[in-house]
């Protein structure tokens, strides 16, 4: 096929692709005119439902809680299938963290990294905890929380050696710690059936005032376990990958 | 309708908030080109990171602050460590 051939079916189905999408753009509401009925209704009954104030993560962890548990399994399957696929094979062999060209001087952490990062380790994880266990009274929730406390992690890989890194985070652990996470979530589930409620329903006291933070039941709950899973998973995921950096294969 | 759980003490002018939004997806937009643009490897990275901060404002202005959560933890921090890394042992093959 010449260029110009490939040029024009390009315009071809380009000009059809654009025509589709212009006509289904000029179906859509108007922008900002949310025309469902969900919505409203949500926001006029979750608060007095549930006492969380935090609407999203009433919905998240409750109205569609089974929606979610699902996607939290998509997260723990990611992690295992990294730690799967990055295993240590046969033929490869971890090496210590040593410098590869003796003849070079290995460039030292520069201190503004350093500082940096030790001075943001504190408050990342004080902001990633309390996002996970506020997710009953404002936008954040256990994901949010649980990928900042993994940060915090990395920025103790920054502010020192890889080492610290791995002494913070034994696989044993972390692995332990994910499945805990995961499987707590789903274990909430389950025992509202064994109470014969639905799978999810929440079951535990709501609380008295709206959007304490002992207010909302099982969504707090949820948040809470969904957050130790998710940090646990991404800190697992980023533990591979730097030790990957570690490995050698042999002859290669 | 007042049915929101939390009224807000303060309000934003709706022309304002027009020239906010517009002005947000033109700098994403133009984040988004830069991104695919930069073919220098670590520098794309860097620029996929600010990017992942321009759509985390974005999502900020049009109100879903939960969503500029996640995209500030995952787009602006996790990603590019995560491509950073494989940089790395890609590298230490090529050498």
């Amino acid at each position: 096929m010449t260029p110009s051939q490939r040029r024009w079916i390009f315009l071809v189905v380009g000009t059809g692709l654009a025509a589709f999408y212009l006509w289904g753009l000029s179906g859509l509401p108007g922008f900002g005119n949310y025309p469902g009925p969900y919505g409203p209704a949500i926001l006029r009954i979750a608060v007095a439902q549930t006492n969380a104030t935090g609407v999203v993560s009433a919905i998240n962890f409750d109205y569609r809680g089974f929606d979610t548990v699902g996607e939290e399994f998509i997260l723990f399957v990611a992690a295992t299938g990294v730690a799967i696929v990055l295993r240590t094979l046969r033929g490869e062999r971890e090496r210590a963290a040593v410098d590869e060209a003796a003849d070079r001087d290995v460039p030292p952490t520069s201190s503004a990294v350093r500082m940096v990062a030790v001075l943001f380790t504190g408050p990342v994880v004080l902001a990633g905890w309390w996002l996970a266990s506020h997710a009953q009274t404002d936008p954040s929730g256990g994901f949010q929380g649980g990928v900042m406390l993994a940060t915090a992690f990395v920025l103790i890989y920054l502010s020192g050696e890889f080492l610290v890194f791995k002494r913070f985070s034994p696989a044993d652990i972390t692995e332990a710690v994910e499945a805990v996470g995961a499987g707590g979530y789903a274990a909430i589930g389950v025992s509202a059936v064994a109470m014969g409620l639905a799978y999810l329903k929440d079951f535990l006291p709501l609380g008295q005032v709206p959007g304490a933070v002992s207010s909302s039941g099982t969504i707090a709950l949820i948040s809470f376990f969904v957050g130790i899973e998710v940090a646990a998973a991404f800190i697992l995921i980023v533990a591979e990958l730097l030790e990957q950096t570690l490995l050698i294969r042999q002859g290669g | 309708m007042n049915t929101l759980a939390v009224n807000t003490p303060y309000t934003v002018p709706v022309a304002m908030m027009d020239v906010l939004q517009v002005t947000l997806l033109v700098l994403v937009a133009a984040g988004a080109t830069a991104v695919v643009l930069i073919r220098a490897r670590v520098r794309q990275v860097l620029m996929l990171s600010i990017y992942g901060v321009l759509l985390a404002v974005l999502f900020l202005a049009f109100q879903a602050p939960d969503v500029t959560l996640s995209e500030l933890t995952i787009g602006a921090v996790l990603l590019p460590i995560v491509i950073l890394l494989t940089l790395a042992k890609v590298r230490k093959r090529e050498q």
